[in-house]
């Protein structure tokens, strides 16, 4: 019973704490609902006139949609990496950046199952797709064990934050031998949710641009590069902008991080363009239209190489101690790592699958405004989320969010 | 319940199927008040008891939740005394269609009902009739087709045929059936033949060659449907139950010969274009947002018939049969002519050949 009333007053509390905040603060979370709203708008007209409105179609059937869901799953999965340090490893240094990173991975998951349910056919019959209720093609397809390792990685990073903040809400130290077993099987997850969604491409054997041996280590590979580049953003605007004391030491040894991952993510690149255009076969074909475009059709080259001189030029910029450890390159170097793999793990990836078709065709992609519409709308929704989660967070880590103080407060204006 | 076209949902039925005992309901004296016991146990299983019900005993709290749910909200479309009997009806019809089962799973009287409820939801739209099947495949049935390189000359009439036959949405003109038109010379390109032309044909200098879906024998789309809303039925035609697709398109990713097509939007089929002869599994109308494609024309194959594509055909490139039949003409084709088959380094084992005279 006790237990009720504290999670009722933790909600409350955060409630009333998500709720407060400056200027920028409430500037920044009308942005994200004007957008979410926008969002929901395309989202309406989709669902009201089918997936016509989106730019895909019989030979592209999948998309934008399906390119971001990839992408997000590695930046979820990238939570591990602070994860396994701080609660096995008992480094101290990345206490703090944890929970953020479990947040990060908390608001991921959310826009990735967002993502997925955009891009089905026929939402409203979903629950053909839930286990038991509905009728599970498992272990047979992929995407079953998908829905199994996503959701029960969220479970995962939703319970173990959440308890260590209940006890520190109330005051008291989290038990390690509560939390840890969490922790332990979160590490094996992430690399599961990473593994198991890149196996959902690498399994078609109709597909020779996804079908190949390298495509799971590499998905891995970016997704430590990606997601810790995003946790250091993340952790440099908390730490300018709330009380929350990061230090320097934990961003410097998540670089070291990403900096490895990006490492071996271009020597991954690199053996995957020898083994395509080396001695190329007809399965190269993908790989041809994505680099250098295929009978004068090239809609993807400006993407794709954006994102390898980026790529190239971010994990330069890291490689080198000097410019790493000024902490104005090291965010610039995050920011183009990011934006490059979101374009490689997206674009670059799941629309060539599809280009040229099984006999040859060549029909590109073009994602319409109401798929963009709902892109920024999911995503404003995972930001929005991710702010909540922060923002409580922090204000329980910063002992400015207490249960007992809670109660000190009702008996103090008693006694006044 | 009488099969009639006529069939009508009435109250009484609704409690009928979830009667614990003949008592509680006896003589269509129904109370639709919140005294109806939520143990009521269905007389017979249909598509939600079907799902929810699987492995029996662990989920007998879950059944009866189900069962009261159902059995609630039907009284309430049932008992609303504003609404006329159509709607009542129809309201009932599309509640029992949200939520029954995955047809493979049916059992013969489920897959009447459905067929009935789809029959029955159409005469109230249109008051028109509609003749639909269920029926299964037959012993020692296994389809096989083929394709003569030879004889085809692109005249498209196949196309044309499997439209009309398997009411293909018009407004996306939708096609399961392509053909290429191949350069001589440069052997099977796919990559160098062209499958949208507007020219006489047959050109000079070209062969023709229709590719459909090749009814694998292991079959990549199957494999990796979420749901189990596509399978392979006992006499090789792969299927796709439309109402239990979810339209996650995984299937499309995994063909690899371009077999499968997808409603982007809700399908149009202008009413007196509309073929009424249809099968559950074939050429009944889909709704947008489902994954749909060539059935070897189920309701006319099952019936004995030959599909659409071959009847059609004006120069007997098109050859169709049972496999398991050494007297067809399939096992002749297959037995006395150079076989092949594409893409054969993919296992995918199509029950589709090429030859060549």
């Amino acid at each position: 019973m006790k237990i009720l009333v504290v999670f009722w007053n933790l909600v409350k509390d955060s409630i009333d704490a998500t709720t407060h905040g400056t200027r920028l603060y409430h500037l920044w979370m009308a942005i994200l609902t004007i957008t979410m709203l926008i969002g929901m708008y395309c989202y309406s007209i989709q669902i009201e006139h089918g997936l016509s409105v989106t730019g895909m179609n019989d030979r592209v059937s999948w998309g934008l949609y399906i390119s971001n869901f990839t992408f997000l799953v590695g930046v979820a999965a990238a939570a591990v990496m602070l994860v396994m340090p701080t609660y096995i490893l008992k480094d101290i240094d990345f206490k703090r950046a944890v929970l953020i990173g479990e947040g990060l991975a908390v608001a991921a998951l959310i826009m990735c199952l967002a993502f997925v349910i955009v891009d089905m056919g026929g939402p409203g019959v979903l629950w053909h797709m839930l286990p038991v209720v509905g009728v599970f093609n498992f272990p047979n397809s992929m995407l079953t064990w998908d829905v199994i390792v996503l959701n029960g990685y969220l479970f995962i990073n939703i319970t173990v934050p959440m308890y260590i903040l209940f006890r520190h809400y109330q005051g008291k130290e989290a038990k390690p031998n509560v939390y840890i077993p969490g922790a332990l099987l979160s590490v094996f997850w992430a690399v599961g949710i990473h593994l198991v969604t890149a196996f959902l491409y690498q399994g078609l054997q109709a597909r020779p641009f996804w079908n190949n041996a390298l495509l799971g280590p590499r998905f891995l590979a970016s997704a430590f590069a990606a997601g810790p580049a995003l946790i250091i953003l993340v952790l440099a605007i908390i730490r300018k902008t709330t009380a929350f004391n990061i230090e320097d030491k934990t961003i410097k040894k998540l670089s070291m991080v990403v900096t490895v991952a990006a490492q071996i993510n271009l020597i991954m690149l690199v053996s995957e363009l020898f083994k395509e255009f080396y001695a190329p076969t007809h399965h190269s074909e993908s790989a041809y239209y994505l680099f250098f475009g295929l009978d004068g059709k090239e809609a993807l080259l400006p993407w794709i190489h954006t994102s390898i001189f980026m790529n190239v030029v971010s994990t330069i910029m890291l490689t080198f101690h000097k410019l790493r450890n000024n902490f104005y390159v090291l965010y610039t170097a995050c920011i183009l790592l990011f934006i490059a793999i979101w374009i490689e793990k997206g674009f670059g990836l799941i629309v060539p699958g599809f280009i040229p078709g099984p006999y040859g065709k060549i029909m590109e992609y073009q994602p319409t405004g109401i798929e963009i519409g709902v892109t920024l709308g999911i995503w404003a929704m995972g930001a929005f989320i991710f702010t909540i989660l922060a923002k409580t967070a922090i204000l329980i880590e910063t002992g400015k969010l207490r249960f007992i103080k809670k109660e000190e407060k009702a008996i103090n204006e008693v006694e006044a | 319940m009488s099969k009639s076209e006529t069939r009508r949902f009435t109250l009484k039925d609704i409690f009928d199927r979830f009667r614990k005992d003949s008592n509680s309901c006896e003589g269509g004296d129904c109370h639709c008040g919140p005294d109806q016991n939520p143990s009521h146990k269905p007389e017979k299983q249909d598509g939600f008891e079907q799902v929810f019900n699987a492995p029996q005993n662990r989920r007998s709290s879950l059944k009866k939740l189900t069962a009261s749910l159902l059995a609630g909200a039907g009284a309430v479309s049932a008992c609303n005394p504003v609404k006329d009997d159509k709607a009542k009806e129809k309201s009932q019809i599309s509640w029992e269609e949200q939520f029954k089962g995955n047809y493979k799973l049916m059992t013969e009287e489920e897959k009447k009902a459905t067929v009935n409820r789809l029959v029955r939801s159409y005469e109230l739209r249109t008051g028109k009739a509609l003749n639909m099947s269920s029926k299964g495949p037959e012993k020692d049935v296994l389809f096989g087709y083929a394709f003569n390189i030879s004889k085809c000359k692109g005249y498209m009439d196949c196309i044309n045929a499997c439209v009309e036959e398997n009411n293909q949405d018009r407004d996306s003109q939708m096609q399961y059936i392509r053909i290429h038109e191949m350069e001589d010379g440069n052997g099977l390109n796919f990559g160098k033949s062209k499958d949208n032309y507007y020219h006489e044909v047959p050109a000079q200098g070209h062969f023709y060659m229709g590719t459909q879906c090749f009814h694998c024998e292991d079959a990549p789309c199957v494999k990796v449907c979420p749901t189990q809303a596509t399978w392979q039925e006992k006499d090789g035609i792969v299927v796709v139950d439309y109402d239990w697709c979810v339209g996650c398109r995984y299937c499309m990713a995994a063909c690899p010969y371009d077999g499968r097509r997808f409603n982007w939007s809700e399908p149009n089929v202008p009413e007196e274009e509309l073929n009424k002869n249809q099968h559950y599994l074939g050429n009944r109308m889909r709704k947008k947002g489902v994954v749909e494609k060539c059935t070897f024309c189920i309701q006319r194959s099952r019936e004995g018939a030959n599909p659409a594509c071959v009847e059609a055909c004006p120069t007997g490139a098109r050859i169709f049969g049972n496999l398991l039949d050494p007297n067809s003409t399939i096992r002749w084709v297959l037995e006395n002519k150079k076989v092949f088959r594409l893409k054969e380094d993919l296992g995918t084992e199509p029950k589709f050949w090429y030859f060549m005279d």
